[in-house]
């Protein structure tokens, strides 16, 4: 099953490649991964896409929790939360496809951040099935290029991942 | 005032009670060597390989309660360390390894003995640190022994850039470490201690599981009074020998790959099992699911929740320092007053027994060829069951586990986890500059030796009289084992030929030599080895074993705790499985 793991970790050198090398040195799956600074300059926020079993998800909250750099784990999965993904598309625009890249952009609720003559490239954000659902439905042969960030949790609420 | 990044290294170690550094110097360490010159705090041991200097530092923890430490320069320096490291790792060692690194102007730049440290020990360290500020130093190098002994132990590396040891800055020695990310657990969960003694109180064939974690984490004695005060058998892993006495008859012996009958089969039919500071690895209960199908509960407890649930699904896990878990149970027991079941508890001992009947560690005794179970008992014997017993990987590994019987923890040190050959002479060596007053053996074979042999160069030079006990078979052994059981008695680069002449290569290095081909002359020879006179004396004793001797019990790849193999004289016992007889075919 698909989980997001949510890491508050030490915003040091080396702590990411830690994250990383743990996934590889036990071969744990990584569907995407994405990090930044919180508000905390000391502090990272990650967000791990990862799958498997639920003992497998056990073992990877408790592998992660033993890294030294890593404050605190949790599974977004584990009640209520709300993902972001951010894809930046460039697709062929012209002819009849300048109008239906246009049209369905605004179905997806896209902007179409960049215009060139024969090129649009349009900004979308949703949950990863949602950019995954708009890749489905325009035509394959105008896609030019694709920039997805992978995903971003939080979870609803009063739920809060803080020192 | 201000002092150079070198005499920082050294004056924390200083503060940190460190008796021994084994290292070796090298271009991006010599600020360093220069500053250690200039003290008489500690004392370096030179060895002569950098693999050496790891695992010496290493059994020095293993065989003490102080935190190994290893100086190495960059580059190959700090690669021939990794194997030790490793070693550490696998078997959660503290220990503090410096490396030496470029100056931090030339990382990254493909420099001379450059080499990334920390990249290469990322996967085999509990932690590492690149220090490229000198005002870091100071608290790095206190982070890193609290964290090499804290929570779950493991070798730490700091690496540090040449031009850090050269500038110059004031010294501080933090009295206390937080890291606020890294909160080890200490006592266990209430609710959870309850449930233990409860389902422990209830079982009708309970069992007492003891590794490593027991003998790291000083909980020999809480173990003891535990299987004691409540009348259980009990076994230890190979990590774990020692934490319960081996001589006491409540000890079931070793469990797992070459453990003995009762042990595992104890392991397979108990229905309450308490796992402490042990891991269920692949070589102590082989397939989870066969384990599994004779219904069981487990407790388990650890200081790693990482530990726990990772190949078996366990009933009542308990996170916390395994001593003041045993406390804390040991406590509630004692003011209920609470005992298991006398009948239910006769009936599985009256099980036990026959098993142990078997007596499966039985070994056919010749008067022509020296047997090494015979010799390892005759060690036992002589050495009054009190050596410290460093151990390299093989057959002699398991024959040393399976006769020595030990009766303290921190007695037995071998590479368990990661299986380093080459291990047992650094670590004799260490063992015995922690243990200066011990007697130390080293149990090898002619393979493992000569893996790190030119440490005898070293023990010559510092004075460490061990005595290494040689099984020499002119085979690798288990190997040779496995190429008999399992590929058609076909010994593919099993053999050990062109092998040197052990007594001058010992005498060539300044040590006693004796060769030792006759069974009546090991009693003799040991005597001797072991007696007053050599007693000062690094004595190598290399003994002419029986080349065809296997080691039994040996439960195959993919077999169950019940499905051994047994040795000849147990090849009729039925392995049936107790209470219902249920046949689960493929025994042997």
């Amino acid at each position: 099953m698909r989980h997001i793991l949510s890491i508050l970790l030490e915003n040091e050198a080396g702590a990411l490649s830690r994250v990383v090398g743990l996934f590889s040195a036990r071969a744990y799956n990584i569907d995407s991964l994405t990090v930044s600074t919180t508000e905390d300059a000391t502090l990272s926020r990650m967000t791990i896409v990862t799958h498997g079993s639920d003992e497998v998800i056990e073992q990877i909250t408790k592998q992660l929790n033993k890294l030294i750099e890593v404050v605190k784990v949790i599974d977004l999965n584990e009640s209520e939360h709300i993902e972001r993904e951010m894809m930046l598309i460039k697709v062929r625009a012209t002819g009849k496809d300048r109008e239906e890249m246009k049209r369905m952009a605004d179905i997806f609720r896209g902007r179409i951040i960049d215009v060139t003559e024969k090129t649009y490239t349009i900004e979308l954000t949703g949950t990863s099935d949602k950019l995954g659902a708009f890749i489905e439905a325009i035509d394959r042969a105008v896609i030019l290029e694709t920039v997805r960030t992978g995903a971003s949790g939080i979870g609803r609420g009063e739920r809060v991942l803080k020192i | 005032m201000q002092i150079s990044g070198a005499e920082i290294l050294v004056r924390c170690l200083q503060e940190e009670g460190v008796e021994f550094l084994f290292g070796y110097p090298g271009g991006a360490v010599l600020e360093i060597y220069d500053a250690i010159f200039r003290q008489d705090k500690f004392k370096h041991v030179l060895v002569r390989h950098e693999q050496a200097a790891v695992h010496a530092a290493d059994a020095y923890s293993r065989s003490s309660d102080k935190v190994g430490v290893a100086l190495v320069t960059s580059g190959p320096g700090a690669t021939n360390a990794v194997t030790g490291i490793a070693t550490a790792y696998m078997d959660s060692i503290p220990m503090v390894v410096i490396s030496g690194q470029v100056a931090t102007p030339a990382i990254g730049l493909d420099a001379f003995q450059e080499v990334d440290m920390v990249g290469i020990t990322r996967p085999c360290v509990k932690h590492n640190f690149l220090v490229k500020d000198i005002n870091d130093l100071a608290a790095t190098i206190k982070k890193a022994f609290y964290i090499a002994k804290s929570g779950r132990p493991g070798p730490v590396v700091v690496d540090i850039p040449k031009d850090v040891t050269q500038q110059s800055a004031e010294f501080h020695y933090p009295e206390n470490v937080h890291i606020r990310s890294y909160v080890p657990a200490t006592r266990g969960h209430p609710g959870q201690i309850k449930k233990a003694i409860n389902l422990l109180l209830e079982a009708k064939r309970p069992y007492i599981y003891v590794g490593g974690g027991a003998v790291q984490g000083n909980a020999a004695a809480e173990v003891t009074e535990l299987v004691k005060s409540l009348g259980l058998p009990c076994t230890n892993t190979l990590m774990g020998l020692g934490a319960y006495p081996g001589s006491d008859p409540q000890f079931l012996g070793m469990l797992g790959m070459h453990g003995t009958y009762e042990a595992n089969m104890a392991m397979q039919y108990c229905d309450v099992l308490i796992a402490i500071g042990a891991r269920f690895d692949d070589r102590v209960i082989s397939v989870p699911s066969h384990f599994l199908s004779q219904p069981k509960k487990i407790i388990h407890i650890d200081v790693d929740p990482s530990s726990i649930s990772k190949r078996v699904k366990v009933d009542v896990p308990i996170v916390g320092d395994v001593k003041h878990v045993l406390r804390e149970m040991l406590d509630i027991l004692r003011q209920s007053g609470q005992k298991p079941d006398a009948g239910h508890l006769a009936g599985w001992w009256k099980q036990i027994e026959e098993w142990r009947g078997h007596n499966c560690l039985l070994y056919t005794p010749s008067t022509e060829l020296i047997k090494p179970q015979y010799v390892v008992e005759k060690l036992y014997e002589i050495t009054g069951g009190k050596a410290i017993i460093a151990s390299d990987v093989g057959q002699h590994q398991m024959w040393a586990a399976q006769y020595y019987k030990f009766d303290n923890p921190k007695q037995w040190l071998n590479s368990g986890g990661l299986g380093t050959m080459g291990f047992g002479l650094p670590a004799a060596m260490g063992a015995q500059l922690a243990n200066p007053d011990a007697t130390v053996a080293c149990i090898t074979g002619e393979g493992s030796i000569q893996m790190n042999i030119q440490e005898l160069s070293t023990c010559k030079q510092y004075h460490t009289p061990v005595k290494v006990v040689a099984l020499n078979n002119r085979y690798l052994g288990m190997v040779r084992q496995w190429q008999e059981f399992f590929y058609g008695t076909r010994y593919s680069e099993s053999y050990m030929d062109a092998l040197p002449d052990f007594v001058k290569v010992a005498e060539a290095y300044g040590h006693v030599g004796f060769k030792i081909e006759n069974p009546s002359d090991v009693e003799p020879v040991l005597r001797e080895a072991f007696g007053p006179a050599l007693k000062e004396r690094l004595v190598f004793l290399d003994f002419r074993t029986d080349q065809s001797e296997n080691v039994f019990p040996m439960i195959q790849n993919g077999k169950g705790l019940d499905q051994m193999d047994l040795p000849p004289h147990m090849r009729d016992v039925q392995q049936l499985p107790f209470e219902n007889n249920r046949d689960y075919g493929n025994m042997c």
